[in-house]
């Protein structure tokens, strides 16, 4: 069976609230989706419909074609989740908990042991395998609440804001791990503010705002949308960079389509062309002796669409 | 993925991908791991603390007063027989033990996963909503059973030490176990307030109101006041717990004419309609606290 999660018709009204309108949405395949909208866009109420945690109102959501509002267990047998950020019972430690979920899942007892050394580790909390849960910190807890979401190593995984409550390095290990996950046969269904973290890890982007859906494509098709098939690509360099050098030699150079300078030694391209012309930009760049130190596309063009979608319908 | 992701990947831990359920286990199944791990909680948490100690002053307070007293008429004759030592100090204990063990394991066993956002942690698994309510109830009365338990052993030492080899007459298992339908009944009720409130203090407040006297005192009134048999009131029939230990069972409705003429009406349960009460009171509550539970969303 085809990885898949859909919202057909998903529709969610709290008295005249209207959280979600009719959103259709259908994303199929091993790819990881950012799910993005600002607060209150509907984001999270579409998660938990995909999860059962709330009733649709209107429409039905389906993960790999069954649905989860008539078949939850069945639906969710092959999901990992991680909603809000859940609390385990304070009085279970991590290897506990995970010990329950593997159980209720139906996991063999080695299986549990040696996935919950697995994924402890990867969310670095080996070290408190064996502490109470109601001592850790919320950081802790979400980390943990990360290893129980892939025990199983589910092949759907359905993610909000997962990097909520963490430290900057804990945001850095969430994507890391995210992108991991990307490695093998699975879909990654993921709810974020953070552009930067979206454009880090994702394939593919939907956007809603106000219960709708805006859009909903590849991450390189929405960038390029904003500028007319103008790529942008972020270059942070060692030393500062002097006028003359910025717009005499990379300005002039034919890949450039436009710049604009973030701080002395960040930039922002605009390229013109594809993915060839981007990568002789960086070979030349590189030449030049200026020491560069990274060259990245920009999650920039990402935030412009954004804020433009998110403006228009406000208007 | 690090290395020993993929090796745990590669050694088959993933669930089934071809829409059946493949090893997920069956509902009961279910709701017995999780009350297994529900249990656990209670067990290590400072509301088990709380029990035991409610039941170790009870135990304390009663072995004082039996022990301080026991030349008084009234010791002297609660030690004269099984009967009377358990009918009173059992069935009139144990109903106390069993409401407060209802409040602290059931009162926000429910509104607490809502409340404290556990209900987020389990409900995102393959897990049936039944499973999640049945497994917290099994845990709920697996702690107060011991509570219970803990109550029946002190009295049990007493009783060996008052009664010597009288201290283990039949009845008391008869009451024990009309004691456990009536803690699977006050629980079912607690469980069905839990679940009809997201607010752990709400719910406990509830319960803890209506059974400490908010349903003693509607009986009293429905039996002052309108003169009709408080049937539909769960601690009415609490009263049969004491009936093991009774030669002769308490008329069912007596009359007795006070000093201005007015006249007052006892209503007792028979020993089947008490277990009748019991027995609707469970089934009743659990179904309709199961409806609530079901319908009610984790926004």
């Amino acid at each position: 069976m085809s990885l898949s999660i859909e919202a057909v018709g998903l529709t969610k009204r709290f008295g005249s609230f209207t959280a979600l309108d009719h959103l259709n949405l259908k994303v199929e395949g091993s790819k990881c989706v950012g799910f993005l909208g600002p607060n209150g866009a509907g984001k999270t109420t579409t998660l938990k419909m995909f999860t059962d945690l709330i009733f649709p109102t209107e429409g039905e959501a389906f993960v790999n074609g069954i649905s989860v509002q008539k078949d939850r267990k069945r639906a969710l047998a092959v999901c990992g989740d991680l909603i809000e950020s859940p609390e385990i019972y304070p009085s279970l430690t991590p290897r506990e908990a995970l010990e329950m979920n593997g159980a209720l899942r139906g996991m063999r007892p080695e299986e549990i042991r040696s996935r919950t050394q697995v994924v402890l580790s990867e969310v670095k909390m080996s070290d408190w395998v064996d502490q109470k849960v109601g001592r850790f910190s919320k950081g802790m807890k979400q980390r943990v609440n990360i290893a129980s979401s892939l025990l199983s190593d589910p092949e759907v995984v359905i993610l909000d804001e997962p990097s909520t409550g963490l430290d900057p390095r804990g945001m850095a290990e969430v994507r890391s791990i995210v992108r991991g996950l990307k490695k093998e046969r699975r879909l990654i269904f993921m709810s974020s503010h953070i552009l930067s973290e979206v454009v880090d890890v994702c394939d593919d982007v939907a956007l809603v705002d106000h219960g709708k859906l805006l859009f909903a494509d590849t991450l390189e098709n929405v960038t390029q949308r904003l500028s007319a098939g103008v790529r942008s690509v972020d270059a942070e360099f060692a030393r500062p960079l002097d006028e003359p050098v910025l717009s005499g030699q990379i300005g002039s150079l034919p890949e450039v389509a436009s710049w604009s300078r973030v701080d002395p030694r960040r930039i922002t391209l605009g390229i013109k062309g594809g993915p060839v012309e981007q990568a002789r930009l960086l070979e030349k760049l590189a030449a030049m002796g200026l020491g560069l130190l990274s060259f990245r596309e920009s999650h920039s063009a990402l935030e412009e669409v954004y804020l433009s979608e998110i403006s228009m319908g406000e208007v | 993925m690090s290395a020993p992701a993929v090796a745990a990947a590669e050694a088959g831990a993933r669930p089934s991908t071809d829409g059946t359920l493949g090893s997920v286990p069956g509902t009961i199944a279910q709701a017995l791991i999780l009350s297994r791990y529900q249990l656990r909680d209670y067990l290590r948490a400072r509301r088990f603390v709380l029990m035991m100690s409610i039941v170790g002053v009870i135990g304390a307070i009663l072995t004082f007063i039996l022990s301080y007293y026991h030349d008084s008429d009234t010791v002297r004759g609660l030690t004269s027989s099984s009967n009377a030592f358990y009918g009173s100090l059992w069935a009139g204990g144990v109903t106390v033990v069993i409401v407060f063990s209802g409040i602290i394991f059931g009162g926000d066993a429910i509104a607490g996963e809502f409340q404290n956002k556990t209900g987020y942690f389990l409900m995102g698994l393959p897990i049936r909503r039944a499973s999640v309510y049945v497994g917290k109830f099994l845990a709920a009365l697996a702690a107060s059973v011991v509570a219970v338990l803990v109550y029946l052993a002190i009295l049990i030492a007493n009783g060996a030490y008052y009664l010597g080899a009288d201290a283990f007459p039949l009845s008391l298992g008869e009451s024990f176990v009309i004691s456990i339908l009536y803690l699977l009944a006050l629980l079912g009720a607690v469980f069905l307030f839990s679940s009809m409130f997201k607010n752990s203090l709400y719910a406990v407040l509830v319960v803890a109101v209506l059974f400490l006297f908010g349903f003693t005192l509607i009986q009293a009134l429905v039996t002052a006041l309108i003169k009709v048999e408080p049937w539909f009131i769960i601690t009415y029939a609490e009263t049969v717990i004491s009936y093991p230990f009774l030669s002769t069972l308490p008329a069912h409705v007596s009359t007795s004419t006070g000093p201005r003429g007015l006249t007052t009406t006892t209503y007792n349960p028979t020993y089947l309609e008490g277990l009748v009460i019991m027995a609707g009171y469970f089934v009743l509550t659990a179904v309709a606290g199961l409806f609530f539970f079901e319908r009610e969303e984790f926004t």
